[in-house]
């Protein structure tokens, strides 16, 4: 064996214990490094309990009202299993519509309705023209007409 | 192969440099080309996103600019691992020269990030694992460069800048996979080697030219870089004094 093969070795058996070593420390922080919990994993009780911390989910078509005040907002935040209301006061960010991701921080009130304080809009990695998200929409609907009949 | 190739010829500073004279201007106009063609596409080709309207147009910056700085990583653990395997001068000199071009798009894909998300999420930062195993990217950047400048031997700022670099490797999967491996703020991968990306072509085109654009950029003024590294630490040789003798 060479010194430069030992010292290739050397390299290659350290860098693979450092991954070893990382990928150990990652899986063991797995739940604290959930930047948010879905509506199923807070109706499991897996969120913290008394807390801020955040919810995601994609906002349920049709659920948001804008009170009377013009900047309290309702709407629900649903992972299609398990959903969960959301007041908010505040100023809602460009990507924030029905139908799409979001990503909102607050605390579970007792009534079960989630207090936000924050609201971030959680944008998918979809990138097309408007003409062919129209498209693709009408397709949609076409296949839903079908399947209907 | 046919004969014999000495492929340890251009780790040799001396002839590398004049090499290294000879391509830089070649990729610097290459990097021209391909970044006024990336931005012409990105700003008048590409189509209006259909959710995000004009501000997508981030992504002809930000997304190549985040690839580079993961893939100069890559290349300059690779070179700091070359050097201290063969022992040869020029591999930790190429290590240092490509450390500060990693920083900088490292710095320009957190930038230009901060400054759409504040629109599009609503926030300039959040610690979600993208966007802080991305900014340990850049501290191992600067960390790099400090120990480097730290230590007056040269070698040995290179042996200790070594370490650290193939270190900070374990980051680089984590910032790739941070998306898939857990919740984030941050939006999946619209580009990846084992499925169709989910976007428009166009806007793809705008996105690849613009990455080969940056690719070329590094390559340039690192080429240019590691010149001043190779003159300033072989200032004391025989070749260089004759080489600045030529220029009296």
């Amino acid at each position: 064996m060479k010194p430069r093969h030992k010292r290739l070795a050397m390299i290659v058996g350290g860098v693979a214990a450092l991954g070893a070593a990382a990928a150990l420390v990652l899986s063991a922080f797995q739940q604290n490094l959930v930047f948010f919990f879905t509506p199923s994993q807070v109706a499991a009780n897996e969120a913290p309990q008394g807390r801020n911390f955040r919810i995601g989910g994609l906002v349920e078509a049709g659920s948001v009202k804008r009170q009377a005040d013009g900047v309290t907002v309702q709407f629900v935040v649903t992972d299609t299993a398990r959903s969960i209301p959301v007041v908010y006061r505040g100023i809602l960010p460009d990507l924030f519509r029905e139908g799409k991701g979001v990503v909102t921080q607050g605390r579970l009130g007792p009534d079960g309705v989630f207090q936000a304080s924050e609201v971030l809009a959680k944008h998918d990695e979809n990138y097309m023209p408007p003409e062919s998200a129209q498209a693709l929409e009408q397709a949609g609907k076409a296949q839903k007409s079908v399947v209907i009949r | 192969m046919k004969g014999n190739i000495n492929w340890f010829k251009y780790s040799s500073p001396q002839t590398f440099y004049p090499l290294a004279g000879t391509l830089a201007p070649w990729f610097g106009a290459l990097a021209a080309v391909f970044g006024a063609a990336g931005l012409y596409i990105g700003f008048f080709v590409a189509p209006t996103d259909y959710q995000q309207g004009e501000a997508y147009r981030i992504i002809f910056i930000h997304v190549p600019a985040a690839w580079m700085s993961m893939f100069l990583y890559l290349v300059m653990a690779f070179w700091a691992g070359a050097g201290l395997m063969f022992n040869t001068r020029l591999s930790g000199m190429m290590a240092s020269a490509l450390a500060p071009t990693g920083a900088l798009f490292t710095f320009i894909a957190l930038w230009t990030g901060s400054l759409w998300g504040k629109p599009m999420w609503g926030t300039y930062w959040v610690w979600d694992a993208r966007l802080t195993s991305e900014l340990i990217l850049l501290f191992l950047y600067f960390g790099f460069m400090a120990l480097q400048a730290a230590i007056d031997d040269a070698r040995r700022a290179d042996r200790a800048g070594a370490v650290l670099a193939l270190v900070g490797v374990v980051n680089v999967p984590v910032i790739y996979f941070s998306v898939q491996w857990w919740n984030t703020l941050h939006q999946g991968a619209s580009v990846s080697l084992t499925k169709a990306p989910t976007m428009a072509a166009t806007m793809f085109a705008g996105m690849i030219v613009m990455a080969f654009g940056f690719w070329f950029y590094s390559i340039a003024v690192t080429l240019l870089r590691v010149r001043c590294i190779v003159l300033e630490r072989e200032r004391n040789s025989e070749w260089v004094t004759e080489y600045a003798r030529d220029f009296r």
